[in-house]
């Protein structure tokens, strides 16, 4: 009798590429529901715009480097970074905003530098950073909280720049809380009278902290579900609160509370999601640390001194860049190798 | 060392009472309650024995018989050719039908040398039975030799001799570690030992403790082997001993390897290339005590073993006693048969265990499992995506090595940095590949890599010898030429004449100028620091040189 010769370990394997990409999405689901419940249709018809985009790209190039399409497509990490993309654009932004970055990150981001695996930066972020820079006005058409147009009203915004008669832009979009903290600190008003207006909600920005709340919930999931391990969002978000709190400490009047950083912008959304993106991440369990507690500071230095409205995206880059050194320095002592034994 | 009544010193305060961790491992599905559950069966005597010459880590042995020769069970087949090897037996008795290479369990399906017996179904043994000995009355060298003698290697696993770990030993040793932790799923031999031959181990631990003398003695047994752990207790009452403890360790995989094992019990790290006995700890298996227990009490060698057949391939799972050279078919026959499904046979547990095309090779010293599964089992590995680093395989690393890492340079022949990451502390545990989400086999890309290497060395030690040999050749011939040379010139010096002592000494200086001038056009490797000297630095040397040579001749005289 022949048997069949396979190389060990023999017991089936525990996971898979698209299951893990799967879950990222599940968890993004509550986010995600929760942003089109205050920012409206908007956020939607981006996710449709920039995973239609990115899969269609990803299935072409896939096709000229001759692998298999369909292998790429259902490993999901296309889709993850599509949605990663859209959920960063402001939900009035023009349909050919989303299409732009979705091409860029998947083709130029991630297949360019050989595909998933090998793209040295987060797609989704490279692709939303060109974006910001160069369109930068239509980056903040952001809907106000609670008070965005319809479905056909935000379709046809979205696709042909109009809106109906009687209705201008500017009544429709609205600055977010961040932009408007840093337009306003700069007329020389303080934080207190600044948190007063309608902007603000219960903690944070309005609406913003719900939408963080929720992505938070769903990190957490992903973390008990051992699809992300707890190293970059602790120390991304424990560096962000730690540097937040030391300059709310010494000036509350121009530095915003570190509640109000942990819950503002991408805060959640990149903790969790975007800096916990494999590839592109340190993978030593001490590196990760540091490479989380990187982003956060990063983030916070770009959000009070940078020119754009939230360095998240910008942070996670420059870490990108910073990780296989961080990797090379912070190797694990090898079982065996001195300096392990406890008493 | 004393042979005196009880000969076992009351342990040092030297308490291993905390159980320490180990970075990683995994919890796995155990599949073991089928057979832990049933009792140890019999098989009967196979007409045919096939016996590997060499068993175990070590040099083969010379054969001492030859096709035709009949040999009663427990004869010695072939000697062991010195401390690092052990002998084979013969396990039952028949006539040897030949001498000769054939298959034998091995992940590369490779051959050996066999002796093959016909048996005569009798199980006749030597003539004249050897005298049971009284361990406590015998010197622990000795007792070393009796277990060599026996042909007992570590039956865990890796078949190392047993007597070297038990008796090499210069450092005090502490801790005499009894391992019970059977970390991989479905194997169930050694629990199936404990729960009904606890007595049998108990003697073996307490003769192994009289050669090695410990401070302290631990059996290590898992959390989940409730009735092996009772049978032990009771058999340590039956005896009164109470300087033997029990510890029970957590179920992770895979702490039942030596190296974790101590780990969990005293904290301490074996050095990378060094042994347990290198940090005051000698760690043997259960079996190998039972098997140490049949050596020295009742004068038998190792010939038989509890192999667990088990797996949805095998029709009735159970543990089996079955003589060494058994062919694997006939235990799998023993236990049912193979049922329809069957697509893979392993020998060993499923993560570190390998797979054999054939069912026609004998059970070895070393041979603790036959896992014979399904297709829906363990199902073909899912095609290979590419690694998206996600750090899984380093978060279960037991060795803390980055098997990402491992795995780029492995994969591109990068073989220096593979060894920079220490490639060679991977245990081959399987935990990375088990958790990868792309299904890379890791361990393949490891085993290859780590065999490259030593390919690689192998062929650059010949190398070197090789020119070594044309070295010295080549600085042979010149000093010939040399010293042809310097009679020559001494001569011609002697027939020149009378200029006297001022003048040899000139010339000496002037022939050890030469000397230094000529070994630098000469060998290939030059001392670093003598490539840029100045004439007048030179002529300190050869100065140096000549008062060096005055003195020596005139110690010597
Ligand atoms: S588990 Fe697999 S995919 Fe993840 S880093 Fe390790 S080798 Fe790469
Ligand atoms: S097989 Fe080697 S690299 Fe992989 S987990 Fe085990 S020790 Fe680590």
């Amino acid at each position: 009798m022949e048997f069949k010769t396979y190389s060990s370990p023999h017991l089936p394997v525990s996971g898979s590429v698209s299951v893990m990409m799967l879950r990222v999405l599940l968890a993004l689901i509550p986010g995600t529901f929760c942003a089109f419940w205050i920012f409206g249709w908007g956020v939607l018809f981006n996710i449709l715009i920039a995973a239609i985009t990115a899969l269609l790209a990803e299935a072409m190039v896939l096709k000229l480097r001759g692998r298999s399409a369909l292998a790429g497509l259902l490993d999901g990490s296309a889709l993850v970074t599509a949605v990663l993309l859209a959920l960063a654009l402001p939900p009035l932004t023009p349909w050919w905003i989303p299409v732009i970055g979705s091409l860029f990150a998947i083709v130029i981001a991630k297949q360019l530098y050989g595909g998933l695996g090998y793209n040295p930066f987060n797609p989704a972020m490279a692709g939303y950073v060109v974006l910001l820079i160069s369109f930068p006005l239509e980056l903040t058409l952001w809907s106000a909280p609670g008070a965005h147009p319809g479905f056909m009203d935000t379709l046809s915004l979205i696709m042909t720049g109009n809106l109906p008669a009687g209705q201008s832009l500017d009544a429709v979009t609205m600055a977010t809380p961040m932009d408007s903290i840093k337009t306003r600190l700069g007329m020389s008003e303080t934080l207190s009278e600044i948190h007063n207006s309608p902007l603000f909600g219960s903690f944070a920005g309005a609406g913003w902290e719900w939408i963080n709340l929720w992505f938070l919930l769903g990190g957490l999931w992903l973390l008990q579900m051992k699809v992300i391990q707890w190293q970059i969002p602790a120390g991304m978000l424990g560096g962000l609160a730690v540097i937040a709190f030391i300059f709310y400490a010494v000036n509350p009047d121009i530095y915003s509370t570190p509640l109000f950083q942990l819950f503002s912008g991408a805060a959640m959304l990149g903790a969790f999601f975007i800096a916990t993106d494999p590839v592109s991440a340190s993978t030593t369990p001490r590196g990760r640390i540091y490479y989380g507690i990187g982003i956060g500071l990063l983030t916070y230095i770009i959000r009070t001194w940078g020119g754009y409205p939230d360095g998240v995206a910008f942070a996670v880059l420059l870490m990108n860049l910073a990780a296989p050194t961080i990797d090379y320095y912070t190797r694990p002592r090898v079982f065996g190798q001195g300096g392990g034994n406890t008493p | 060392m004393t042979a005196s009544g009880n000969s076992f010193k009351r342990p040092r305060e030297v308490t291993f009472d905390r159980l320490h961790t180990f970075h990683g491992g995994l919890r796995l599905p155990g599949h073991r309650e089928i057979t832990a559950n049933r009792p140890i069966g019999k098989v009967d005597i196979p007409p045919l024995l096939t016996i590997p010459l060499q068993q175990h880590i070590g040099n083969p042995g010379k054969c001492l018989v030859k096709p035709g020769d009949t040999v009663y069970k427990g004869q010695v087949l072939a000697e062991a050719p010195g401390r690092f090897s052990v002998p084979a037996h013969a396990s039952s008795s028949g006539t040897v039908i030949a001498v000769e290479e054939r298959l034998i369990p091995h992940p590369s399906g490779i051959k050996e040398n066999c002796v093959v017996i016909e048996t005569d179904g009798r199980d006749r043994g030597a003539d004249q039975q050897q005298d049971a000995i009284d361990y406590l009355q015998i010197e622990p060298a000795r007792l070393c030799e009796l277990i060599q003698q026996a042909g007992i290697v570590g039956m865990g696993g890796a078949g190392f001799p047993t007597q070297i770990k038990l008796c090499s030993p210069k450092q005090h040793i502490e801790l005499l570690l009894i391992n019970a932790a059977e970390c991989e799923p479905y194997i169930s031999c050694d629990n199936r030992l404990l729960q009904e031959r606890a007595t049998e181990v108990v003697e073996g631990i307490r003769i192994m403790r009289h050669g090695v003398q410990p401070d302290a003695c631990i059996i290590a047994i898992e959390d989940n082997m409730q009735a092996a752990e009772e049978a032990l207790r009771a058999a340590l009452d039956a005896v009164n001993e109470t300087g033997i403890t029990i510890t029970r360790v957590p179920e992770i995989y895979p702490s039942g390897g030596e190296r974790q094992l101590i780990r969990i019990l005293t904290g301490r790290e074996v050095p990378g290339q060094g042994y347990p006995a290198d940090i005051g700890i000698v760690c043997q298996n259960v079996g190998t005590a039972a098997a140490v227990y049949h050596a020295v009490s009742k004068r038998q060698p190792l010939i038989s073993r509890i192999v667990t057949v088990t797996g949805e391939g095998i029709a009735q799972p159970q543990n089996f006693e079955c003589l060494l050279g058994t062919p694997v078919s006939q235990l799998v026959s023993a236990a049912g048969g193979y049922t329809k499904d069957v697509e893979r046979l392993l020998i060993g547990g499923p993560m570190m265990g390998y797979a054999v095309q054939n069912d026609n090779i004998p059970v070895i010293k070393t041979t603790n499992c036959i896992l014979a599964v399904s297709r829906e089992e363990m199902p073909a590995p899912p095609p290979a995506q590419p690694c998206i680093r996600c750090a899984k395989c380093t978060d279960v690393c037991p060795a803390d090595l980055l098997p990402q890492q491992l795995y780029w340079y492995a994969s591109s022949n990068n073989y220096d940095a593979a060894q920079d990451y220490n490639l060679f502390d991977c245990i081959e545990c399987g935990c990375c590949a088990y958790v990868c989400p792309s299904h890379i086999p890791l361990v393949q890309y490891y085993r290859h890599a780590k065999t490259e290497i030593w390919t690689q060395e192998a062929q650059k030690q010949a190398a070197d010898i090789a020119r070594r040999r044309h070295e010295s050749r080549l600085s042979r011939l010149q000093r010939i030429k040399q010293q042809r040379a310097d009679r020559m010139a001494r001569k011609k010096q002697a027939l020149a004449g009378d200029d006297g002592g001022k003048d040899a000494k000139k010339s000496a200086i002037q022939a050890a100028l030469d000397r230094v001038k000529h070994k630098k056009e000469q060998t290939s490797s030059t001392p670093k620091n003598t490539d840029n000297l100045t004439a007048e630095q030179q002529r300190l040397i050869a100065e140096a040189d000549v008062r060096r040579q005055q003195k020596q001749s005139g110690n010597n005289n």
